[in-house]
């Protein structure tokens, strides 16, 4: 620009985009729940396909019905592999389907050109899902308390209160680590092949298809420094009662840890790809 | 130049990386290993400054680079090189106060929620740009009635025509009241009627709102009736800047008399005139330069049985195929030249060849073709 052109006024800070995105945010909600219900059919198949736990618990049921596995008797079992279809049901989304597919087809510049963050646009619309997942999952939920009762979240209500916590850093965690991994779509035609890789990890590791008590040492020390214990794994096992205090607030500060860490990642690969965004087709 | 432009690019240029395989599984695998990519210089060194209250007609044949140049004033992509401002904005900052000011309609595209009406559509846009309900819901309520959708607006967009959508699309589009609107093909796929409202709806927002408008369109029905002016490009460079007749004009000169006839006439006492450009029974159009005008018109009025005539420019469409004809053939002739000197090259030793023959006739072929072009540069620069 030659020398007469005026400058760019200072772009508002980050609070005040903050603040914009929040008031928009109960509208969204509305909306995105809305959206939900007209998709009710296509959310209630999604919801019935997360099947894999019933099929595990079925399979461990039956082996501990000759004597507990470590510190796991049938009702124990039972317990674990209901709160973690309740905390995968709860906290899962399907932000790198779609974030990747917007990012190849160009629909992602319908929401480039609002005045609010698509990331932030993009976790309301995922967010507003839960209360009717929560609603899918109640039945889910009385049974587990029934089975559990006995050990559940140790009558502890400071364990309550870090299991809400670790709820709410799991959804994070998975929501970020969706948008680090759609946003590879930037770049790469197969972000969702590296999704699908991580995604098998993720099933040994997390605690999705064995409790990770019952998986050899070495795995449980490698469970403990990776991300995918506090995606699932860890709320559950608060949950059940398997973690004390002391362990549980441990795991609860390295879950945030990774949030942050996930978060800062996401947005920078996002602010990267931007600017190698093709808006092909859109 | 207007003197304090809303819209400002200077020098843009903007190149995609594209990824060239081809057909076939072997090439598919092959692709694995190793991939070839290709740059694609979408728009070249393009400069164009736009006023505000201002309707340009954003002009070019396919893959000129429009709707990439639409893009980056939309902070959609990012340019290679060159400056591009809006308001006072860099658009790829994508600045909050940015996206308030512009908007961007594409005719293929859509941004209103699929299963819900228009109405919830609206409500989140309401939210998303901070418009107060009770100006968000008099622009409705003026953009409704303006458009004649009252009832539309609570039905699913899926259940909506094509043009209903388009209309619904609109509104949304225009509920923060922009004052810069990024319009590429907004009535494509609509019937005939249902363009002329759109046309009669954003000149209407143009001048209520002395919104800056930039168009681009294939129907140039569109262009006519909204557009004094046109940028032009072809392979992403500006090719033309400035007033729609004068083009018209340059590239076309010769004037368009239609004649309404009381009985037929032969096709003979036509041609005495001027170039037939259609004849039948009742009607007859006839191309005439404009130095004869006066002449043929007297002419025509002793000779035939006239019950009406009017004289109009060329149809811009004419005027495009001719302009852009004639820069694809220029294209060529150039290919040619190169393939032939590099041809000559190989038969150095030869004292003539027929490349030097061929290269000479394709010169001559180009320096013919470039004479329509070369009048629109010079009227670019007249206007800059």
């Amino acid at each position: 620009m030659t020398a007469t052109t005026p400058p760019v006024p200072a772009r508002p800070g980050l609070g005040s985009e903050i603040g914009r995105a929040a008031k928009a945010f109960p509208t969204l909600l509305r909306i995105g729940v809305s959206e939900v219900v007209a998709y009710r059919a296509e959310f209630l198949v999604w919801i019935l396909t997360t099947n894999m736990p019933l099929v595990m618990l079925a399979i461990w049921h039956a082996v501990a019905a000759d004597g507990p596995v470590g510190r796991f008797d049938q009702r124990a079992f039972t317990a674990y592999y209901l709160g973690v279809l309740a905390v995968r049901l709860l906290t899962s989304n399907w932000a790198v389907w779609q974030l990747s597919m917007e990012i190849r087809d160009g629909t992602l510049s319908a929401k480039l050109l609002r005045p609010i963050h698509p990331i932030l646009a993009l976790a309301a619309e995922h967010l507003s899902a839960v209360p009717m997942r929560a609603a899918v999952i109640s039945p889910v939920v009385a049974i587990m308390l029934y089975s559990g009762w006995d050990r559940l979240l140790r009558h502890d209500s400071v364990l309550l209160v870090i299991l809400l916590a670790s709820l709410v850093g799991a959804w994070l965690l998975i929501f970020f680590s969706m948008v680090l991994m759609g946003s590879l779509a930037f770049f790469a035609e197969s972000a969702l092949g590296i999704f699908e890789l991580w995604l098998g990890v993720h099933a040994i590791f997390s605690g999705y298809l064995v409790p990770l008590e019952a998986l050899p040492h070495w795995v449980r020390g490698a469970a403990n420094v990776l991300p995918f214990r506090f995606m699932l794994g860890f709320p559950v096992e608060t949950l059940v009662g398997l973690l004390g205090r002391h362990d549980a607030l441990m795991a609860l500060a390295a879950q945030w840890g990774y949030v942050a860490l996930f978060g800062l990642a996401a947005l920078w690969v996002w602010r990267v790809g931007l600017r190698t965004f093709s808006a092909y087709g859109g | 130049m207007p003197p304090d432009p809303l819209i400002d690019v200077r020098n843009l240029s903007k190149s995609y990386r594209v990824h060239k395989r081809p057909p076939g599984l072997g090439a598919a695998l092959r692709s694995v290993l190793s991939r070839k990519y290709e740059l694609v210089k979408a728009v070249e060194d393009l400069s164009f400054q736009i006023g505000e209250g201002e309707r340009v007609g954003f002009l070019g044949p396919n893959g000129a680079g429009k709707t990439t140049t639409l893009k980056v004033l939309a902070g959609l992509l990012h340019p290679t090189s060159g400056a591009v401002r809006v308001g006072s904005y860099v658009p790829q900052d994508r600045d909050p106060r940015f996206l308030q000011l512009i908007t961007l309609v594409m005719g293929q595209k859509q941004q209103l929620l699929w299963d819900l009406p228009p109405s919830e559509t609206y409500a989140m846009n309401r939210a998303i740009y901070d418009i107060p309900r009770a100006q968000a819901d008099e622009t409705v309520r003026a953009l409704v009635e303006l458009l004649e959708i009252g009832d539309l607006v609570n039905k699913p967009t899926r259940q909506l025509s094509l043009g209903e959508r388009m209309k619904c699309e609109l509104v949304a589009a225009l509920l923060h009241r922009p004052r810069v609107l990024f319009l590429d093909e907004p009535t494509i796929g609509l019937d005939v009627s249902m363009q002329a409202k759109m046309r009669d709806f954003i000149r209407d927002y143009n001048l209520r709102y002395g919104a800056a408008v930039l168009l681009t369109s294939h129907y140039m029905d569109d262009v006519v009736a909204l557009c004094p002016r046109v940028v032009v490009i072809d392979h992403g460079r500006l090719i033309y800047d400035g007033d729609l007749q004068a083009l018209a004009r340059r590239v076309r000169p010769d004037k368009r008399l239609t004649v309404r006839l009381s009985r037929a006439v032969e096709r003979a006492d036509l041609e005495k005139l001027g170039t037939v450009v259609s004849a039948d029974a009742a009607h007859a159009v006839l191309s005439v330069p404009p130095a004869r005008l006066q002449a043929v018109v007297r002419d025509a009025l002793a000779a035939l049985p006239i019950v009406d005539l009017t004289i109009e420019e060329a149809p811009l469409e004419e005027v495009m195929r001719e302009l852009f004809g004639a820069r694809a053939k220029a294209a060529q002739a150039k290919d040619a030249q190169a393939k032939d000197a590099q041809a000559q090259e190989t038969q150095a030793k030869e004292p003539e060849t027929k490349a030097a023959q061929a290269q000479a006739q394709a010169k001559e072929e180009q320096e013919k073709a470039t004479q329509a072009a070369s009048g629109a540069r010079d009227e670019t620069r007249a206007h800059e």
